[in-house]
């Protein structure tokens, strides 16, 4: 019995210090990756604010970062890491981090971070809406906003500028790739993400134009994945079993292309350059753009995650009292194909 | 452990009881009821459904290819999962709700260890049958921290798997440095997708060698009826020379073993892993399944067979609501009516209601479509 | 409905599958009557009783209640309280979280609202007029079983009820408590309640009651003024044969003297547990049969279970055959060949869901090993045997212990031990809540394990029953060994006083 009962307490302590462990192991990798806690609720800017490190120039600029979860995805893990790696001491700032999906855990903490003074709070929203108060409050302490990567509903005058990708464009981009390809019937798996997210209805909203617009144009299929790339494959491979005729798949991200790609694999159906299904995808994965150089994806929209730099350059003009040109502004995005992708691309934008 | 058709009330039964009451009576009715539904519906609404052709997949191979086919293949992780749910749920009256998150620990594991780190792989790094057997014995120790919880500090298994079911995640992402990676060696995919020249699933056989392993541990060893015993009556138990503490610890490690397998053939579909989707909710369906089987959530007697029933009708059921094209958002919501029907439907003042209608039978037997 | 009745069932009939449990039973209870409701375990008794409070469905007959024209319809507990019957359950069945006063107001308050000062006032006057050692505000739970159990009592009788059901309300009760629960019971009486009770305790039915009514095999045996009814013919009519009364066990008690030389089994020094007993030693020989006495509380059933390892033994040495044998939990002392029957069956003893069967092989198989489990067709061979030995009234050995009646899931805990064929088996308190001729069975099964060269402690709130099979008695008093009595001294009169500490000191 005695054994026993200390043999489950030293495993149940090992399993403390596995996670105490991961909390600090994740801080220090040298990549800058965001520790393993960070879609925990607890702002993880440990290595800023409690290492009294000397600055480099005068006195730090207070930014306070609120992000998505970096796990849901390839993209918003390498948007995620950008952020880390560009807002540190050594660039001149004092940084908070906040990471979740949940917009009213993002609300409540903006809230926080407004009451604590912070001289910039850069705002990736998991929802386009609630946020009146936060910035409203924000403006009232003379906390400036900047959003990036995804939009909110709010006048412009609300926030100093967003860094963001244009997703109707990306959409736009797409489809009218799709368009020049110029088959006789286009028969489409439609695979969506998240309902109600900006990537969403941007990239779903360019399709659903066309299709309502062209007769040759069908969805076979148009259903949510909500990015996971498992239900990705289950979606596909239920339209194979069916039967029915399609020929292009139109994933709104890699990781759900990859989901469909692998259904189609398993079915014998030929893909990407010469293949009888067209693969699209999007987001910036280097793998997705190794699979589109090979040939076995046809194409990929680009949706830059790194707006880390932009953002930054934004902040020091504005400390130097220039406002931004204009208010939005969009990442430099491209589709890219089979056709036209060179190693040089998959270099320069692959994640 | 009893066998699984011998239901001890069905066999004390009055001479006058109809055929329709027994049957009702049966644990297993309420999963085979719904499954010979779904196959009624299916039949009348596009017998298509059913038709499983050969196909050639992109390396060349044979492979049956047909919704059947997809219902059994993917219901795999589901069904490996409703056995360990089972048996933690019989000895300890609660269920594990960090399988998910584990099963992502365990894909984590494995493929950082394939990968020997890199981002992207192309052949595997490791032996991957070492590599799996790390996996196995990293979850079987989550399992053990969370079967520690319950049977030594007495924690509600709920509440104490909510630590794992809220860590795991990052954890998992923890392992691999926050990259997602991923391993394009034909052979690591085996398990999730074909075996060379087989044409069947290979998901499919190791479901099949678990249920297999399974029967053969509750044959020959008396785990099925230590599990019982202590979930029904602990102190029993103690005073019968068990250990209730050393048992519920024991399911939980054994439930960590299922979640490494399930969480292998769920990476090995694809060579890649989503640390915050992959597996998204299936504790809720494994539960579900341990229900559908006619299994009591507070514990005690259990059928195992009845979960594994479970899981294949959970799957059936979603893959026929992929099949109509149910819309998108709505599927969630279409998928509870129906779990709300069959739970009600097992729920005994139901079932002792329904045994009483004999006079309109097929009546009753329409509801539940 | 007769002339002063209060309650009556014509013709109830009611099945489960397999077995008719009650079987057209007609029962009439008068006003300002003690009644009490007789039969062996499986006789019908709680079934009677849960048709009449609305637990059960009755498949047929009818029930009368004073007040209601026509037949009364009782389909849940709830309209049995609002016809005016009230149950006090042997188990307790009132919330121990709940302070007193919550327990007996819940469920009655009208309307959202609750006058927890005025709740508390009533109940107060309550306990105080019924004598009840408990104050409204105190939790439940702190309180012992006996006074939970009267204010159970309590709670009905504020309900104004004109039947009250009190099952087997004594069994859990010392002495000077049952003194105390009969007085209630006459004052009741006096105010007009019926009162239906049902107790296996004989000497309790002819002090307080009035009137029997006897249950056999669910069928109605007859209706009998307490006086016209002697007690061995009581007996005879519960069994249905006649019953020459408790003599022939005394007449084999000639065995006892037996065992009094030769090396003993087992040797306890200085054994202490985490359960609070002072250490005591112990010891038993081959053959022989030894009693714990002493009064509820008094620590003998912790004796017992520091013996088995069943508490955390603290302290002490024990030996088997001589030998030293290091028993620090249930499977040590098993190996050891000890058998444990413990005091609370329901609670301990029996495994509720699992069939009669795994049930009687459990011990055994754990002794066995994880990996080593019975076949199928040796467990029923096992299970068959002892069923047949000890004549388990059971459907199938696949029906779940817990249908069956109290006595006989007894049994199968009995066979559960013998089957594991025990140097030494501890029996506490095996004959509580069970009808008397199980009763007789399992005291004459003591005898003979004991002629056969078994040692069983046996432990038994019936200082009779303690007489009739034990040749040696430990007397506890406040979780100390206080004496021990053999041979001569073994007299009713000589352990009342050993228990009460009038000789010592």
């Amino acid at each position: 019995m005695k054994m026993k009962k200390v043999l489950s307490l030293a495993l149940a302590a090992a399993m403390a210090l596995s996670l105490a462990a991961c909390g600090n192991g994740g801080g220090g990798a040298s990549s800058g990756q965001p520790s393993c806690g960070a879609s925990s609720s607890e702002p993880s800017g440990g290595a800023s604010s409690s290492t009294p490190a000397p600055a480099p120039t005068g006195e730090l600029i207070t930014v306070g970062v609120i992000n998505n979860d970096p796990n849901e995805s390839g993209y918003r893990t390498a948007n995620d890491a950008a952020m880390r790696a560009t807002f540190t001491e050594e660039n001149g700032y004092k940084t908070t981090f906040f990471n979740n999906n949940d917009a009213a855990q993002q609300i409540a903490t903006a809230q926080q971070m407004v009451q604590d003074e912070v001289d910039f709070l850069l705002l990736s929203p998991a929802s386009t809406t609630g946020w009146d108060t936060v910035l409203k409050d924000a403006q009232d302490a003379g906390t400036q906003v900047i959003l990036f990567d995804r939009m909110l509903e709010a006048d412009e005058s609300m926030y100093a500028a967003a860094v963001v990708s244009d997703m109707p464009a990306e959409g736009k981009t797409a489809v009218d790739w799709l368009a020049a390809q110029g088959l006789d019937e286009y028969n489409i798996i439609h695979i969506q993400g998240h309902m109600g997210s900006d990537a969403q209805l941007g990239r779903t909203g360019a399709l659903d134009e066309k299709v309502a617009a062209e007769a040759s144009w069908n969805y076979v299929a148009q259903q949510t994945a909500d990015w996971d790339e498992a239900t990705a494959r289950t979606i596909t491979q239920s339209v194979i079993d069916s039967g029915k005729p399609f020929n292009v798949i139109y994933a709104e991200n890699n990781g759900m292309a990859r989901g469909a790609v692998a259904a189609l694999d398993a079915a014998g159906i030929t893909h990407g350059k010469g293949g009888d299904v067209i693969v699209m995808g999007f987001d910036s994965d280097k793998w997705a753009f190794e699979a589109v150089l090979e040939g076995s994806w046809n194409y990929m929209g680009l949706c830059n995650p790194l707006q880390a730099d932009t953002v930054d350059s934004i902040i020091k003009d504005l400390m130097a009292g220039k406002a931004p040109a204009q208010k939005i502004i969009y990442t430099p995005e491209q589709g890219f194909d089979c056709d036209t992708l060179t190693q040089a691309d998959v270099d320069t934008y692959g994640t | 452990m009893t066998t699984p058709v011998k239901n001890p009330e069905t066999q004390v039964r009055r001479p006058d009881e109809s055929l329709w009451k027994r049957l009702t009576r049966q644990q297993l009715f309420i999963p085979v009821a719904a499954l010979v539904l779904l196959v009624l519906f299916n039949l009348i609404a596009d017998p298509t459904f059913f038709t499983v052709s050969v196909k050639e997949n992109s390396l060349g191979n044979p492979v049956l290819s047909g919704n059947m086919v997809s219902v059994l293949d993917n219901a795999s992780e589901l069904v490996i999962l409703a056995i360990g749910m089972t048996l933690v749920t019989a000895s300890s009256g609660g269920q594990d709700i960090s399988v998910g998150a584990t099963m992502t620990i365990a894909g984590s594991v494995i493929l950082r260890l394939v990968c020997g780190g890199q981002a992207a792989a192309d052949t595997m790094q490791m032996n991957l049958f070492l590599a799996v057997l790390i996996g196995i014995v990293v979850t079987a120790l989550f399992g053990a921290f969370n079967g520690t919880l319950v049977a030594y500090f007495n924690i509600q298994p709920m509440v104490a798997t909510l630590i794992m079911y809220t860590a795991g995640r990052s954890i998992a992402a923890w392992i691999n440095n926050n990259q997602l990676p991923i391993i394009n060696d034909v052979a690591f995919k085996y398990a999730g997708t074909f075996l060379p020249g087989i044409p069947v699933p290979t998901p499919i056989f190791i479901t099949a060698l678990m249920v297999l392993v399974f029967w053969l541990v509750l044959k020959f060893t008396n785990l099925g009826l230590y599990t019982q015993s202590v979930g029904i009556n602990p102190n029993s138990s103690r005073l019968n020379g068990l250990n209730p503490k050393m048992i519920k610890l024991l399911t939980y490690v054994i439930l960590g073993v299922c979640v490494a397998v399930a969480g292998y053939i769920r990476i090995s579909r694809s060579g890649s892993i989503n640390y915050s989707r992959n597996a998204e909710n299936i504790e809720m369906d494994a539960i579900l399944a341990v229900a559908l089987g006619g299994n009591a959530l507070s514990g005690g007697k259990f059928n195992i067979y009845g979960s594994i029933l479970g899981a294949y009708v959970i799957q059936f059921l979603t893959t026929t609501l992929y099949k109509y094209e149910v819309p998108s958002t709505a599927l969630p919501a279409y998928k509870a009516v129906v779990v709300i029907l069959l739970v009600v439907l097992s729920a005994p003042v139901v079932r002792e209601k329904l045994s009483s209608m004999k006079k309109a039978p097929v009546k009753a037997v329409k509801e539940v479509s | 409905m007769r002339e002063g009745a209060v309650l009556e069932m014509r013709g109830i009939c009611k099945y489960f599958p397999g077995v008719r449990a009650l079987q057209d039973v007609d029962f009439t209870l008068r006003e300002g009557e003690i009644h009490a409701l007789m039969g062996e375990n499986g006789a019908g008794k709680s079934t009677l009783i849960k048709v009449l409070t609305g637990v059960y469905p009755k498949d047929g007959g009818e029930v009368h209640i004073k007040g209601i024209d026509g037949a009364a319809v009782i389909r849940s507990p709830q309209d049995a309280q609002n016809a005016g019957i009230s149950t006090v359950y042997q188990e307790i069945t009132l919330c121990p979280n709940l302070t007193v006063a919550e327990n007996m107001y819940i469920g009655r308050t009208k309307g959202a609202g609750a006058n927890w000062k005025a709740m508390n006032a009533g109940a107060g006057k309550i306990l105080e007029s019924l004598g009840i050692p408990a104050s409204p505000r105190q939790q439940l739970g702190s309180c012992s079983i006996a006074v939970q159990q009267m204010v159970a009592i309590a709670r009905a009788v504020d309900m104004e009820c004109k039947v009250l059901i009190l099952d087997e309300p004594t069994s859990s009760l010392d002495e000077q408590e049952v003194v105390k629960l009969f007085g209630l019971m006459r004052d009741l009486k006096a105010k007009g309640v019926g009162i239906i009770f049902v107790t296996h305790f004989l000497e309790q039915v002819y002090e307080v009651c009035d009137r029997i009514t006897v249950l056999r095999d669910g069928q109605l045996v007859g209706e009998y003024v307490i006086e016209d009814l002697p007690r061995v013919q009581l007996v005879s009519k519960m069994l249905g044969k006649e019953l020459d009364d408790m003599a022939d066990i005394k007449g084999e008690t000639g065995g006892q003297a037996v065992s009094q030389e030769g090396a003993p089994v087992l040797e306890a020094q200085g054994l202490c547990s985490s359960a609070g007993i002072k250490p005591f030693d112990f010891s038993i020989r081959k053959g022989e049969v030894n009693g714990f006495t002493g009064l509820l509380g008094s620590g003998r059933s912790e004796c017992v279970r520091a013996i088995f390892g069943a508490d955390h033994v603290t302290a002490g040495t024990v030996k088997m055959d001589g030998r030293e044998a290091r028993i620090k939990k249930p499977l040590d002392a098993m190996r050891q060949g000890i058998g444990y029957l413990p005091e609370d069956r329901k609670g301990d003893g029996i495994v509720g869901d699992l069939s009669v069967r795994e049930n009687i092989i459990l011990a055994l198989q754990v002794m066995k090993g994880f990996f080593r489990p019975f076949s199928r067709a040796q467990a029923e061979a096992f299970a068959d045997e002892y069923i047949k030995l000890l004549e388990i009234k059971t459907a199938s050995a696949d029906t779940p212990i817990k249908s069956l009646s109290g006595g006989n899931q007894q049994k199968c805990i009995l066979a559960r031990w013998l089957l594991t064929d025990p140097k030494y088996l501890i029996l506490d308190e095996p004959t509580r809540g069970i009808d008397i001729g199980t009763k007789i069975e399992i005291q004459k099964l003591v005898l003979k394990l004991a002629s056969e060269g078994k040692s069983v402690t046996f432990i038994s709130s019936e200082i009779d029953e303690m007489l009739r099979t034990c040749s040696r008695l430990v007397v506890m008093r406040d979780r100390k060994a206080v004496g021990e009595l053999n041979g001569e001294d073994l007299t009713q009169s000589k352990i009342m006083a050993t228990i009460a500490g009038g000789d010592e000191k």
